[in-house]
């Protein structure tokens, strides 16, 4: 559990601080004139809280997954770690890809060009898609070299944690799926900016996230 | 010009909150059925929960007709007995308690307390619901599988969980598990909601230290939720995967019925640590909007300000911190290491230091009050009494010595039902109580809610105290009869289980008491009027009870205090809403005007 208590320890740690900063030293009981404030930055807006809020939840998840790995590991004897196929090194490129392409889509939105931002998100989602048909292939393999999900437990975790992962970028499709759709509706670049940054974000996130579970399943 | 308050210049010049455009609704089917107005989620949310846990309550008195009297009745055997015990636990925690403190409470409170006009995300909302809908739906579907629902008790280990000789190892386990998926998926959804919303919705005026205790209540129990209840989810995805893909997340090389499994070095115990690393923050989820609206309820009802509203909040705060680093105190019998025994020992004890920071504001909120024995709170100071009660017997459990005598008895059967059952039902009640009029716009009938409450109190005690002297003879929980063992029991062991019973179905009647008074006063109850307790807040002060689509008029309103503006010196009323500015108060001696 360390590695979860580690994660907790330091979203509380900013949680305590920020409401520490707005709690310590304010006299609630004090009436005054109505214009008391402590609104969110403006930087925080409410989607982009949403997407911060959805962030800490799936990071308890992967926290919590990758806690129980090392706890299985520490538990039996039984555990033979699963080779890393070197496709899986092509996937984290074309992720890697993914990522940068959904970035630009941003950058063209917050330029006003609505080309580029097409353009981007497209090949963007594209590389995502290559990017779960390569994991597929990735299982393909495994399972057809005898690395069967029942065989060991590091193959079970190999396999849970990868699918844990594909489902989060599944998901994160189905949002670009109606972004993409605003955009073919002829949405402008101005209106589609908040939709096409919070899957830009989450893309990132998820890039991080597949770079920790890839460094845990090579080292381990 | 009012005198400002002592640092208002520090915050940022005031935001208009922008005006959201709401979904309207024209049809029946949007008006009440796929609706996205937060009260009506609400009222949705609260029926379903209350239904289900109608059926709880059933099981329960089913299960203490059979510990009562043994072999009376041929419908109960010792598997469903296990199924009902399971059933009536899972429901009660999870899709009683967690859906109608954060689901019910949540969605009516939180755009009205804060004086807003809906939710962050309306539709999200309603899809929330409908994911709770449906995994109640799941969970009831598990009776009418082959073998029933599961019987593992609401724990759920491994491996027993899904080992031949458990009742409900086919269907019963994958639709537990698949209802659970969808409840935390559903919730999710649901919780971003309120946090978002507590956190940007707020009306000019209200920061986050005006905001009234059940916000504070509902938002922290919302965060520890989000954050718990992965850990559910990632163990129903692996005990799913070990029952039916075979893998070896958590069940050991085991014989079963002569036959070896195919699994091999799982560990049950990584299961209890991603259980309880949920299941103890749980006891949270439920007790923090309990410890929020009672909080309220008695400062309402004593006309006196909250005592203490800042050690409220940061108490509030530590206790869900804390929450998260017990949970192995549930584990002190599962061979863990023992110097972990130490050390969860510890932090359980540090935990009783906020939570009696709590308990003696409460306290300390009664003294010198003006105290109205109005029914919801006559149930907030039942609240205070089953709350210490069960918090007082925590200390024993808490401690590694002495609970290993003590675990898997009756006495920890009546600890967790005099805290996290009594404690949070007792506020529920005095809730509903309190918020009947602005919901419906009528009072319940006060009468039959004296009979409710004294039958439940009293009625409560008789149940769960006992219990304890159970434990400390030894009687184990789970056990459907005695069987060899009985020449160990004693004859008070059987007098008892059978006085307990007779207690239980008063306290079930009395139940559908309440029920009839909830059905009955919607439509011949007193007429309430817009404020009948006098509160301060904003929930109180709309245009239209109950409160129409939008919540408040054209404008939203301007908060100038905090709620607990209760007895004033110098004050013409007792109590100044929120929403009253300075300049508008009313003092005793005409023209004097208090800032």
């Amino acid at each position: 559990m360390t590695v979860t208590l580690v994660f907790l320890a330091a979203l509380l740690a900013f949680f305590l601080g920020w409401v520490l900063s707005r709690t310590v030293n304010v006299e609630p009981w004090v009436a005054d004139g109505g214009t008391l404030n402590d609104r969110m930055p403006e930087i925080l807006t409410t989607p982009r809280v949403a997407l911060l809020i959805f962030l800490a939840v799936a990071s308890s998840l992967f926290a919590l997954s990758i806690s129980a790995y090392h706890m299985r590991m520490a538990f039996g004897d039984d555990w033979l770690a699963v080779p890393s196929p070197a496709l899986l090194w092509v996937n984290s490129a074309i992720l890697v890809l993914g990522s940068l392409a959904l970035q630009w889509s941003w950058n063209a939105a917050r330029r006003d060009d609505a080309a580029g931002l097409r353009r981007w998100l497209y090949v963007g989602g594209g590389l995502t898609s290559a990017f779960i048909i390569g994991q597929v292939l990735v299982w393909r393999d495994l399972n057809a070299g005898g690395y069967y999900m029942t065989a060991n437990p590091a193959n079970a975790f190999f396999y849970f944690l990868t699918a844990l992962h594909v489902l989060h970028l599944i998901g994160g499709l189905v949002a670009w799926v109606r972004t993409a759709k605003r955009e073919r509706a002829g949405a402008s670049p101005e209106a589609l900016c908040s939709s096409v940054e919070l899957c830009t974000i989450y893309w990132h996130y998820l890039l991080v996230i597949w770079f920790i579970l890839f460094a845990l399943l090579l080292t381990t | 010009m009012a005198e400002l308050g002592h640092d208002a210049t520090s915050y940022a010049p005031p935001r208009e909150q922008p005006e959201m455009e709401l979904p309207h609704s024209h049809s029946f089917w949007t008006t009440y059925v796929f609706s996205q107005d937060a009260k009506t989620i609400a009222i949705q949310y609260s029926v379903t929960a209350i239904s289900v846990g109608l059926l709880a309550l059933l099981l329960s008195i089913l299960i203490r007709l059979q510990l009562g009297f043994p072999n009376t009745f041929s419908l109960i055997d010792p598997s469903t007995y296990l199924q009902y015990v399971t059933m009536h636990g899972m429901i009660m925690v999870v899709y009683l308690l967690t859906a109608l403190f954060l689901g019910g409470f949540g969605n009516y409170f939180i755009p009205l307390m804060i004086g807003a006009r809906d939710m962050a995300f309306p539709w999200l909302n309603m899809l929330s619901f409908w994911f709770y809908f449906v995994s109640v739906l799941i969970l009831v579907a598990s009776f009418f599988v082959p073998g029933g629902p599961t019987g593992a008790g609401w724990t759920l280990y491994p491996p027993q969980l899904i080992s031949e000789g458990t009742p409900g190892i086919h269907g019963g386990v994958i639709l537990m598990m698949v209802s659970l998926g969808v409840f935390i998926a559903g919730f999710t959804m649901g919780g971003l909601n309120y946090v978002v919303t507590i956190l940007q919705y707020r009306t000019r005026g209200m920061t986050l230290m005006r905001m009234p205790l059940t916000i504070w209540g509902i938002f922290m129990a919302t965060l520890l939720a989000l954050l718990a209840f992965p850990a559910l989810l990632v163990a129903a995805l692996m005990v799913l995967l070990d029952h039916l893909a075979g893998t070896s997340f958590f069940m050991p090389a085991m014989f079963s019925m002569g036959e070896q499994l195919p699994h091999e070095g799982g560990s049950p115990l990584l299961f209890q640590h991603l259980f309880w690393f949920f299941g103890h923050p749980e006891v949270y989820i439920v007790a923090l909007p309990a410890f929020g609206v009672v909080s309220d309820i008695l400062a309402t009802h004593a006309r006196r300000n909250i005592f203490g509203y800042r050690m409220m909040v940061w108490a509030l705060i530590a206790i869900g911190g804390l929450s998260f680093v017990v949970w192995a105190h549930h584990m002190y019998v599962s061979g863990m290491n023992p110097y972990f025994g130490f050390l969860f020992a510890t932090t359980t004890l540090i935990i009783a230091v906020p939570t009696a920071i709590k308990v003696y504001n409460w306290v300390l909120t009664l003294w010198h009050g003006n105290i109205r024995l109005e029914i919801p709170m006559l149930f907030a100071i039942g609240f205070i009494f089953t709350f210490i009660n069960g918090g007082m017997t925590g200390l024993f459990l808490g401690n590694v010595t002495v609970d290993v005598p003590l675990a898997d008895t009756y006495f920890v059967v009546g600890h967790f039902h005099m805290v996290m059952a009594l404690a949070p039902v007792m506020t529920i009640f005095a809730a509903i109580y309190h918020w009947y009029p602005k919901i419906t716009g009528r009072m319940l009938h006060e009468g039959m809610g004296k009979i409710h409450f004294w039958v439940t109190f009293i009625g409560a005690y008789a149940i769960f105290l006992p219990m304890h002297y159970l434990g400390l003879a030894g009687v184990p929980r789970r056990y459907y009869a005695y069987g060899e063992s009985s020449p160990f029991i004693g004859e008070s062991v059987v007098t008892l289980n059978a006085f307990i019973t007779v207690a239980a179905v008063l306290v079930a009647a009395a139940q559908l008491m309440f029920i009839y008074n909830l059905i009955r006063s919607r439509k011949h109850g007193k007429e309430a009027g817009p404020n009948p307790w006098n509160a301060n807040t904003l929930e109180w002060q709309t245009e239209h009870t109950p409160p129409t689509h939008g919540n408040f008029g054209k404008e939203l309103p301007v908060v100038y205090r905090w709620p607990y503006d209760y007895g004033v010196p110098g004050a013409k009323y007792d109590f100044i809403p929120q929403n009253v500015p300075p300049e508008e108060v009313e003092m005793i001696d005409e023209g004097v005007r208090r800032t």
